[in-house]
């Protein structure tokens, strides 16, 4: 590997979110020396989730995380709910043993990235808040062009990054800057995606007393809730509502996929206001102050977004790297972002080891990622948004369900008839058709 | 809780604005020609952009919160859009 100039650090990582700090805190943990820019005043100033992280794999890292880090509150009611516009079907999931161990918290990303720098810094990493990166550095790589066909690569070698007039140079550059990520694209390591694998969030912080938070959700002490909610919250668009308690505030918003809103020409504060406004949600919220508003583009494409995540001298980590999942009952995207960065730290420090951070000297990190729970659960999920996709879940689903309770618990003194003759009328009724049915749940098993 | 209308919510919010740089540019024949100009006007939820009588897309870039939504539906050519300078633009505070 030839050198043009030495670098200025070993390691400079674009973004302070969840994956570029763990993977800039880990890298200094091992004695590298490291720089993190970020384009927001401090960390977590630009960073935006829905608000639940599954947080075993962030307890690997810090383990006082649950009493340190800036938690909200712990997880020990999952509710996923089929809305209707005048009937709800739901499972109301409550379990002590999601306390002991902590499973999951919900987070507000501006606090919990805020933490996560200082984490940083208190580790040894340079970080450098309110610089936009405006592009990598490039140099042409050493082996010949025909050697780059073949394996793949750019023909292009990663070796720093430009921030107006400044150039910095690092052995490994890490761009963690997030779903849009113009570094990557810049370089051509991702190409602009289909609509499908794209949805929009939007969502409100809503301050509420934190007892009318625990009486109306039936929690005590830091037990939180997490509502996951498909149907007439996003007036039928592919997507669904959340509702997330946070110790003080909720969490409340959509997601809805880009290609469904503008093929259905949709507004999407339309839709957000709609679900806000419904029936069954706006009593969760009643006397609530709004205290911050914001929005997020969320991937959606599960596996089939996942490219190339290396390239001479730059991986790409977290959602840069079209890292979500999302199985229909969990919504992943943070814990994706721990595996990720903790893959990538120990793919780099191995690369820096050998001296090697070409693409090949890189390819450690691909394969520790893919080796790791968060790995495998991408590939085990690989047909869900494709499942997701299906529009009936949407609309059709919920009604029928509706209607089949209605026919059991509505006594209207005729005589009554089994449950099965019930679900069968309803489905006559329903634009539902058994084979969709049946093609629904046998993809459901194979995919989720 | 009371319904607040968009640039309501937004004052909720905390920003640094670029006085001097706007980091959104729509080209307007190829808003128009495309279907983008209508496409970005729907799926923002800032409401950063909106339609003119004359058909022109105009560009509220101080309301932006830099999601991205609208460079995903954009078709080539039809906007340039960038995050703000360092430092500029929303700030969350919760996030």
């Amino acid at each position: 590997m030839t050198e043009t100039a030495e670098p200025d650090f070993e390691v400079i990582v674009v973004g302070a979110g969840i994956a570029g700090c763990i993977t800039a805190y880990q890298l200094a943990q091992q004695g590298r020396s490291v720089l993190l820019i970020e384009r927001g005043e401090a960390a977590g100033a630009k960073n935006l989730s829905g608000g639940v992280l599954y947080s075993r794999g962030i307890q690997e890292i810090f383990p006082d995380f649950l009493a340190e880090a800036p938690v909200e509150r712990r997880i020990t009611r999952n509710v996923v709910q089929f809305l209707n516009a005048t009937s709800s079907v739901g499972i109301d999931y409550q379990d002590a043993r999601l306390a002991d161990p902590v499973n999951a918290v919900t987070v507000l990303r501006a606090k919990l990235d805020a933490w996560l720098g200082e984490k940083c810094e208190e580790a040894g990493v340079l970080v450098m808040p309110g610089v936009r990166v405006d592009r990598v550095l490039t140099e042409a790589a050493a082996s010949a062009p025909a050697a780059h066909a073949a394996n793949g690569t750019t023909g292009k070698r990663v070796v720093g990054v430009q921030a107006g007039d400044d150039e910095l140079r690092a052995k490994v550059v890490v761009a963690a800057d997030g779903v849009n990520s113009f570094i990557a694209r810049d370089v051509g390591l991702r190409q602009k995606e289909p609509l499908n694998h794209l949805a929009v969030g939007v969502k409100s912080v809503v301050t509420l007393p934190r007892e009318t938070i625990e009486a109306r959700f039936n929690l005590t002490g830091d037990q939180g809730a997490a509502l996951a909610v498909v149907g007439d919250c996003t007036e039928g668009v592919g997507g669904g509502g959340f509702l997330y308690t946070n110790t003080d505030s909720l969490s409340v918003g959509v997601v809805v996929r880009l290609d469904d809103l503008t093929a259905q020409q949709k507004v999407v504060t339309d839709v957000f206001d709609h679900f806000l406004e419904h029936r069954f949600i706006a009593p969760y919220l009643e006397g609530g102050e709004l205290t911050e508003y914001g929005c997020h583009l969320v991937a959606e494409g599960g596996m089939k977004m996942i490219g190339e995540v290396a390239m001479d001298g730059m991986i790409v980590v977290g959602d840069a790297a079209g890292l979500t999942l999302n199985t229909g009952l969990t919504v992943r995207g943070m814990d994706l972002a721990v595996a990720s960065a903790v893959a990538a730290a120990a793919g780099i420090g191995s690369a820096l080891e050998a001296k090697d951070t070409s693409k090949a000297g890189l390819a450690g990190y691909r394969e520790r990622f893919f080796a790791s729970y968060a790995g495998k659960d991408m590939k085990t999920y690989a047909g869900a948004p494709a499942f997701l996709e299906r529009e009936r879940m949407y609309r059709q689903y919920g009604e029928l369900f509706a209607n089949v309770l209605y026919g059991a618990f509505n006594l209207d003194t005729r005589p009554r008839r089994h449950l099965l003759s019930v679900a069968r009328g309803a489905l006559k009724h329903s634009p539902l058709k058994m084979r969709q049915l049946v093609s629904d749940g046998i993809a459901g098993a194979r995919s989720l | 809780m009371k319904p607040l209308s968009v640039p309501e919510r937004l004052t909720k919010n905390r920003f640094n604005l670029d006085e001097d740089e706007s980091h959104i540019e729509v080209n307007q024949e190829i808003a128009k020609a495309t279907g983008t100009g209508k496409a970005i006007v729907a799926c923002c939820p800032a409401h950063v952009y909106a339609e003119e009588p004359d058909g022109t897309i105009s560009v509220e870039y101080a309301a932006c919160l830099e999601c991205g939504t609208c460079l995903a539906v954009a078709a080539p050519g039809a906007l340039k859009w960038h995050y703000p300078r360092g430092g500029f633009g929303v700030q969350f505070r919760e996030g």
